[in-house]
């Protein structure tokens, strides 16, 4: 599917309905330049899986991990340039159990899990987004 | 004396403080040298580099001190960081039959004023901003401190460094863009400071209204106005950070963090007490700092302590 969004409210909207229809062990990929809205679209998700606390970008650390009803693993691999099996090992304890959520995924190169929905985003003007989801869960 | 260890983010730090607060020794094995040769971008994650760091860097911090405490920082943190600068930590002091102090990275940063000469006394409402955090806090005793406020989400230090990056500039972002805005005229754009409820912060806008910007000029223009952007760009940021620690209220303030490095920030906050620029980076010293005023382990209780990822 590909929406256009017209603010930030409704980029998480778009992000609730997805995350409705995810499970643990899944991986959604989240692709976007800077300031296209990925970690908006995250807390939207983060939000509709139980998520109560802020949902604030992982760039400097890398990893963040809530311990919601669902677990939410939110990743962010802008500083990571490709990884290898041992780093790997370093991030691999995010994905347990977990929804997990990768921004920059590209960076993550064949070691990130196969994804169940790939989204990405793009900038239309100051305040739209256009926003393109694929997968297999029927959204 | 206390042993020290952090490795939470880039940093692998070691450092011994007495049990009054005098830094002994303050050791800081910088990645920032690798990234910059990256514009920022870690080449692997930082554990191995920490891995490959930890045990020369405590021997250096050591140096013959005999310490009768451990402390390290538990969470939050990149876990895989994390648990190398905790696994060392449970090494050491089990092999010495010491207490351990786990830290929470964030105390750590408060924790940084207490150490002498500074030696500050709480109450005070301190700032922490840095690349991975931007919060407000309450402090009324050296033991913790109560949120009033945090970003909902970029950090300020990562709003440094994205615009820098959007800027075309070098690594570390808030350096170049602190340098280069003394050249710009602050009022040259208006940036938008993102209006959240209460003594929260937003930096996403900005750093979307910057894109913007810089998208919308021809190449060779900006060149020309990079500076003027560099100064408002960082005005911006700065008055999102003063107008809420000035809605507090407080009389008495503390900057800590590595945006506490800015130049425009400190001018701005001219009474804030300010740690020295070496200890608002991470570093360990703050960890030893902080674990004088939280709870201990005894030996051997901590051989399960776990790395958090979280607070």
């Amino acid at each position: 599917m590909e929406v256009v969004t017209a603010s930030p409210e409704e980029t998480e909207r778009l992000a609730a309905r997805l995350a409705a229809l995810l499970e643990p062990g899944d991986v959604v990929s989240v692709s976007g330049e800077l300031g296209a809205g990925k970690t908006t679209f995250v807390r939207g998700a983060a939000r509709a899986l139980g998520v109560s606390g802020p949902v604030s970008s992982p760039t400097f650390t890398i990893g963040h991990r809530y311990e919601a009803p669902t677990p939410v693993a939110h990743l962010d691999l802008y500083r990571v340039q490709g990884i290898d099996p041992e780093e790997w090992g370093d991030l691999e304890p995010y994905f347990d159990d977990a929804v997990a959520f990768v921004e920059w995924p590209e960076h993550g190169g064949d070691w990130l899990p196969a994804a169940r929905a790939v989204v990405t985003l793009g900038h239309v003007d100051e305040t739209h987004r256009i926003v393109r989801i694929d997968s297999d869960l029927g959204l | 004396m206390i042993l020290g260890i952090e490795t939470s983010c880039d940093e692998t730090a070691a450092a011994v403080v007495t049990r009054d607060g005098e830094i002994v020794s303050n050791v800081v094995a910088s990645q920032a040298e690798l990234h910059a040769r990256f514009g920022g971008v870690v080449p692997e994650v930082a554990s191995r580099r920490h891995l490959e760091l930890i045990a020369p860097v405590i021997e250096e911090a050591l140096d013959g001190h005999e310490v009768d405490t451990v402390a390290v920082t538990s969470r939050p943190g990149l876990i895989g960081a994390l648990l190398v600068g905790v696994s060392a930590a449970k090494a050491l002091a089990w092999a010495r039959r010491l207490p351990l102090v786990p830290v929470d990275h964030l105390h750590g940063h408060v924790a940084s004023l207490y150490l002498k000469p500074l030696d500050r006394q709480p109450p005070f409402t301190c700032l922490l901003a840095s690349g991975g955090h931007t919060m407000l806090l309450d402090v009324q005793e050296r033991g913790g401190y109560r949120v009033l406020g945090t970003t909902l989400d970029d950090a300020a230090g990562e709003a440094f460094d994205k615009g820098a990056r959007l800027l075309g500039l070098g690594y570390p972002g808030g350096r170049e863009i602190d340098l280069l805005a003394r050249q710009g005229d602050p009022t040259a754009y208006d940036f938008p400071v993102a209006r959240v409820p209460g003594l929260d912060f937003s930096f996403s806008g900005l750093k979307t209204a910057l894109l913007y910007t810089v998208r919308d000029l021809p190449p060779d223009e900006l060149a020309a106005r990079r500076a003027d952007l560099a100064a408002s760009y960082q005005r911006a940021i700065v008055r999102a950070l003063v107008e809420r620690v000035e809605a507090t209220g407080a009389a008495r303030v503390a900057v800590v963090g590595g945006v506490a490095a800015n130049s425009e920030l400190r001018a701005s906050l001219p009474d804030a007490a300010l740690a020295p620029l070496a200890l608002c980076t991470d570093n360990a010293a703050m960890i030893a700092s902080a674990a004088r005023y939280a709870e201990h382990v005894p030996y051997p209780d901590y051989l399960s302590l776990d790395a958090r990822p979280s607070a």
